[in-house]
């Protein structure tokens, strides 16, 4: 437990060092603030639901640039045989990671706060879908998460990791739109919905948290996990 | 201290590690030498538990690799080959996140990092970033890290490769002063570096130990004997024909002449420096230079290597 402490801390700083984390978080910040902004007044609306609507599509991009270091850099420079070789084991170093970038996109999302505060000055939302929103965006930022550290866990090149990593995202997250749901067979459709990003999103955002969709982002965060662990594990 | 037992590795068709087996004791300082392939890495990333072997095992300090793989990396201090750093951290910074890493506590960890620090000659570079160290520095701060928990055992993957000579030393030095506590294996495909700071030596040729010895033990399994040069004013063909004479020289090889000096490389089974001395003088010959050979362990180590290629 301790060493996953240790390795967290390691990661999370490592984000910091180098001018890329600034980047993303300000452009994520900017992107996401000028989408919110454009249409808000237009719509006369004091909700968060059209920013909330923004961010499937904008994590799909962000999780995957703050994973995609994570493993790759380590097996391009070597450093993974001398992690691998201190007295810790790969889940432990799997878990660390993970967490270290869960903070990192904790970080990013609550720095969106002026939002919250422009709605709250505004007008009287509800604060039950505000609060889902965020739990919501946090699961599904971890599910990308995960699915990222799984990418960058396969290769050791970056550019591969955010690409693959993206595109096993975009897989999850079309797979409960629609459109998808209207072109498979229909005893398919269910068991798409239920696997889709996307919906469960949508349903915690309702501001009610739903066990079940709890238990799917938890099992597709541990199944990822394992993937990455198993990966890691692979090299021996 | 270490124990290797029929250890093998396979990396698809190939075979990286061929059932090796050898011990270390406590404190010793064991060299593992050998051409590029030959398994060297190979095999001290499975004593290290970074990969796992496909057959056989070893123990370190009692603690087996495949079964109690934490244990072992506790107790051994390692520098992968080329000495991968984090080089966005701080050199302070670096040193603590590994000795954390190793369990260390408390004031503990200050006292660590001092005293590594210390020895490795990094008080200097304290303050800087990895990434800003240069080769020799970054080699020192690998064997900071290697030093940080006091193991029992390190394990150095070619730990002078790509240094200068100064550093080579320096670097030497310092694994001289490690090894008289510790039990140290070092590789390296540089003979004199073998020689100069290891007790044993085991040559690795294609994935099998194909040698093993002090360095003296193992020249002299090359053709056995000495090399002794010497350089006479007289003669050629006398000095020649009386050298012959003596039993118990095998070989002579004439090295060339310079301002009437004649120099031979002579084989020969025991000391014969007092011989060719009195055998000189006695001929009215004069003696400008007599000196034995060091050991040449390039000649055991092409034998051997070759023998087992062909």
């Amino acid at each position: 437990m301790k060493n996953i402490g240790v390795l967290f801390w390691k990661e999370f700083k490592g984000y910091f060092s180098s001018p890329v984390a600034y980047i993303f978080i300000i452009s994520f910040l900017a992107v996401t603030n000028w989408l919110f902004f454009k249409t808000f007044f237009l719509t006369n609306q004091a909700s968060l639901r059209q920013f909330f609507g923004l961010l499937p599509w904008m994590f799909l991009f962000l999780a995957p640039a703050i994973t995609m270091r994570s493993w790759a850099e380590e097996k391009k420079l070597g450093t993974l045989e001398l992690l691998m070789t201190l007295p810790v084991q790969e889940h432990e170093a799997v878990v660390g990671k993970f967490l270290a970038g869960l903070a990192f996109l904790g970080l990013t999302l609550a720095l969106t706060f002026p939002l919250v505060i422009t709605v709250m000055l505004l007008g009287d939302p509800d604060p039950g879908p505000i609060l889902g929103g965020y739990a919501g965006a946090f699961l599904l930022g971890g599910s990308y998460l995960a699915i990222g550290l799984f990418a960058s866990g396969i290769t050791e090149n970056q550019i591969v990791a955010f690409i693959v990593a993206i595109v096993i995202g975009f897989a999850f997250l079309i797979t409960g739109e629609s459109i998808v749901l209207y072109s498979v067979p229909s005893y398919w459709g269910a068991v798409c919905s239920y696997l889709g990003l996307g919906a469960h999103f949508q349903s915690i955002g309702r501001g009610v948290i739903d066990s079940r969709d709890l238990i799917y982002y938890m099992s597709l965060i541990g199944f990822f996990l394992l993937l990455n662990q198993l990966t890691i594990e692979g090299r021996k | 201290m270490i124990e290797v037992e029929s250890l093998s590795k396979n990396y698809g068709a190939t075979r990286a590690v061929r059932e090796i087996s050898f011990r270390v004791e406590k404190g010793e300082v064991v060299g593992f030498l050998g051409p590029n392939g030959a398994g060297k890495s190979t095999t001290m990333r499975m004593l290290t538990c970074y990969i796992a072997p496909d057959a056989g095992t070893a123990r370190i300090a009692g603690f087996d690799i495949t079964a109690q793989p934490l244990e072992v990396k506790k107790r051994i201090g390692y520098l992968p080959e080329n000495n991968p750093l984090y080089l966005e951290m701080g050199v302070i910074e670096y040193l603590r996140f590994i000795a954390l890493m190793r369990g260390i506590v408390g004031s503990a960890v200050r006292e660590r990092l001092r005293h590594v620090i210390d020895i490795c000659g990094l008080a200097a570079m304290a303050s800087k970033d990895v990434g800003e160290l240069s080769k020799g520095f970054r080699q020192r701060l690998g064997l900071a890290q290697t030093l940080i928990h006091d193991p029992d055992v390190l394990i150095l993957d070619e730990p002078t490769i790509g240094l200068d000579p100064h550093q080579i030393i320096e670097i030497r030095n310092l694994i001289k002063n490690i090894g008289r506590e510790k039990t140290v294996i070092l590789s390296s495909h540089i003979l004199p570096e073998v020689a100069a700071t290891c007790d044993r030596v085991l040559i690795l040729s294609r994935g099998s130990i194909v040698g093993s010895g002090t360095p003296e033990e193992l020249a002299s399994l090359s053709g056995g004997g000495q090399a002794i040069v010497a350089a006479i004013r007289g003669p050629r063909e006398s000095i020649e024909a009386a050298l012959r004479g003596l039993p118990e020289i095998t070989n002579i090889l004439y090295l060339g002449s310079e301002g009437g000096i004649e120099r031979f490389e002579l084989t020969a089974a025991a000391d014969m420096s007092e011989k060719i001395f009195f055998l000189v003088s006695s001929n009215g010959w004069s003696l400008s230079e007599l000196y034995r050979k060091s050991i040449n362990l390039e000649d055991v180590f092409m034998e051997l290597t070759m023998r087992e290629a062909s």
